[in-house]
């Protein structure tokens, strides 16, 4: 049986249109990957990290600079119409279909391109609104529904033409908290009752990576820095300790990383409540008396101090030396 | 070629003609912006030959042309430009990743646009003859039933062409739309026998297929005044018409695959991010 997704030293360069106009952009540098029926792989990367382009790649639409990427067994170059036969994809933020259409003639249209039969398509189709709560909204215009509703649709229209391997790139990004369980309650639900069939979800929502997936690639750069489970990659970072530290706006913060002990460490400002968000990573916990004089001693009030248990950011911040944001 | 991979085509057909002739039910303003604001430059075109004494075959040749300026516009607007706008609302990308040939989505644009086109032609057509009380002089219905099916597919295969070079051409698709629509009201002869562009000028304008259409049609409503104001003989322009039928369609493949590859390897064409 062969993998579901498998790659081999895969890179995509990006060229200007003309030399004025800027560098070549190497989204992808020589990506490794094999990824075996039946799983929810993630992918977890901050924007522009090359997530979106391996997911174009494996989808047929765009070709790779160098390497190789097979989808189900086939090529993705040469053999695409037989993957296309397999695969659906869903965006997060996606306005596909046509505004004047009502949500259940677009998800039709949709099936069409698929070869299903109407019959079934409408029977499907009608299920699924049905699962994600938007029954009531079949014969409304897509243009009318909200940005959840809208997103939810996309789900559908990913998943009713029953696919072998769907690609999920970012799909609750900007969702309300209800809007993005109810999608990863489905994802997890579909790919738990179907063992042939496979999931791969980019992400830059690190507790959503941590609760759907199996597996995780993190990815940065157009490179896999670490793939493994999730409780396996955590165990990266277990022998550090995990500090979060809120103060009130700290200029300057030049000197916390080369606190002695001090591994890595990454800070959000936030102006709009005048406030410093500052996570570290720490090989030796001695430093953190060091860190709160140092934060002291730059004119900032601490506001609060905890230690954290390992995360999937922290095992990012460990590898990239940065945060997400 | 198995029966699957048909009936997936005729179903992406299907499915992508439904948008457009569920849209003309949807959005009754065409019946303004398409038809009546159409009939008000051909009033004027047939006051113009009123006041000239012109035959009145003439209102009738006015009448026919501004019917079929529907589907010029809908092949520059609803054709050419399509697959650019499809490419920034992000259903190209979609559409690339689906298991059929592209033709087939083009195809059900083209049926869905013809379909939904036809209706306003049709109207401005029927509003037309009663408004100007037009008689016609028609013998030979399945004729033209055939030259109008002709012309259609010669003219939305030529729009399937213009598709893909017009993805390439990106935001000046625009211009480019604009540049080919009053020209060809002239170059076509939508208001007048094309024939009195002259020799040269009609043989240039005939590679748009609405050109020899129109001009057939006109023969076929008015056989009496053929030999006056008709440009070829009916048969001769329903041969060349077939001509340009089979060579759009094929550069429209050609053009289509053209784009989809070097889409793919730069990024640019068809992904909304790129």
């Amino acid at each position: 049986m062969p993998p579901a997704v498998e790659t081999k030293a895969l890179t995509r360069v990006f060229h200007p249109k003309k030399k004025k106009e800027g560098k070549s952009v190497t989204a992808l540098a020589g990506v490794d990957l094999r990824i075996e029926q039946g799983e929810l792989f993630g992918m977890l990367g901050p924007n522009g990290a090359g997530k979106t382009t391996l997911l174009k790649i494996l989808s047929t639409l765009l070709l790779p600079t160098s390497g190789k990427a097979y989808v189900a067994g086939f090529d993705v170059e040469t053999q695409f119409q037989a993957v296309r036969k397999r695969i659906n994809m869903v965006s997060g933020g996606e306005i596909s279909g046509y505004g004047l259409l009502t949500v259940k003639e677009n998800l039709w249209m949709f099936t069409q391109f698929y070869g299903m039969k109407s019959q079934l398509a409408l029977q499907r189709i009608d299920e699924m609104l049905d699962q994600f709560g938007l029954a009531d909204k079949k014969d409304e215009k897509v243009r009318a529904l909200s940005t959840g509703q809208r997103q939810k649709m996309n789900v559908i229209r990913g998943f009713v033409t029953d696919p072998e391997i769907i690609f999920l790139d970012e799909p609750t990004l900007g969702l309300d908290v209800n809007a993005s369980r109810t999608i990863r309650e489905y994802i997890v639900d579909w790919v738990g009752k179907r063992k042939d069939r496979t999931v791969l979800l980019t992400t830059h929502y690190m507790a959503e990576a941590d609760q759907l997936c199996g597996r995780i690639a993190i990815i940065d750069d157009g490179r896999i820095l670490a793939c493994d489970t999730p409780e396996n990659l955590k165990k990266m970072v277990k022998t550090s300790t995990m500090l979060k530290l809120d103060t009130t706006h700290l200029e300057n913060k030049q000197g916390l990383s080369s606190i002695r002990g001090v591994e890595k460490f990454t800070f959000t400002d936030n102006p709009e409540n005048n406030m410093t968000s500052l996570r570290f990573v720490l090989e030796d916990e001695a430093a953190v008396s060091d860190i709160v004089s140092s934060v002291i001693a730059g004119g900032a009030k601490i506001l609060g101090l905890r230690k954290t248990e390992p995360t999937l950011e922290d095992v990012f911040i460990k590898l990239v030396g940065k945060g997400f944001e | 070629m198995s029966d699957t991979w048909l009936m997936t085509n005729l179903r992406a057909v299907k499915g992508r003609a439904y948008p457009r002739v569920i849209g003309a039910s949807r959005e009754p303003s065409w019946i303004f912006f398409e038809v009546a604001l159409p009939l008000l430059t051909v009033a004027a075109y047939a006051y113009i030959y009123k006041f000239m004494d012109a035959p009145a075959a003439f209102i009738g040749f006015v009448i026919l042309g501004g019917a079929m300026t529907a589907f010029w516009l809908n092949v520059l607007w609803g054709m050419a430009s399509q697959l650019y706008w499809e490419k920034e609302t992000g259903n190209l990308q979609l559409y690339m990743m689906a298991p059929i040939s592209r033709m087939s989505l083009l195809a059900g644009m083209a049926v869905g646009g013809l379909i939904g086109t036809t209706m306003r032609a049709a109207a401005t057509m029927i509003i037309g003859i009663g408004v100007f009380s037009i008689t016609l002089d028609l013998s030979e219905p399945l004729m033209l039933v055939v030259v109008f099916m002709v012309t259609m597919i010669a003219l939305y295969g030529m729009g399937m062409m213009f598709a893909s070079l017009y993805l390439l051409l990106g935001r000046e698709a625009w211009h480019m739309s604009n540049l080919m629509t009053e020209p060809i009201y002239l170059a076509s002869g939508f208001y007048f026998p094309v024939k009195a562009l002259g020799a040269y000028a009609a043989v240039g304008a005939s590679v748009i297929p609405i050109t020899l259409g129109l001009d057939a049609l006109r023969q076929l409503f008015y056989p009496a005044t053929s030999g006056e104001y008709g440009f070829l003989p009916i048969e001769v322009e329903l041969l060349i018409l077939a001509g340009l039928c089979v060579m759009f369609l094929i550069l429209s493949k050609l053009s289509l695959d053209y784009m989809e590859k070097l889409g793919k390897r730069t990024g640019r064409l068809t992904l909304r991010w790129q």
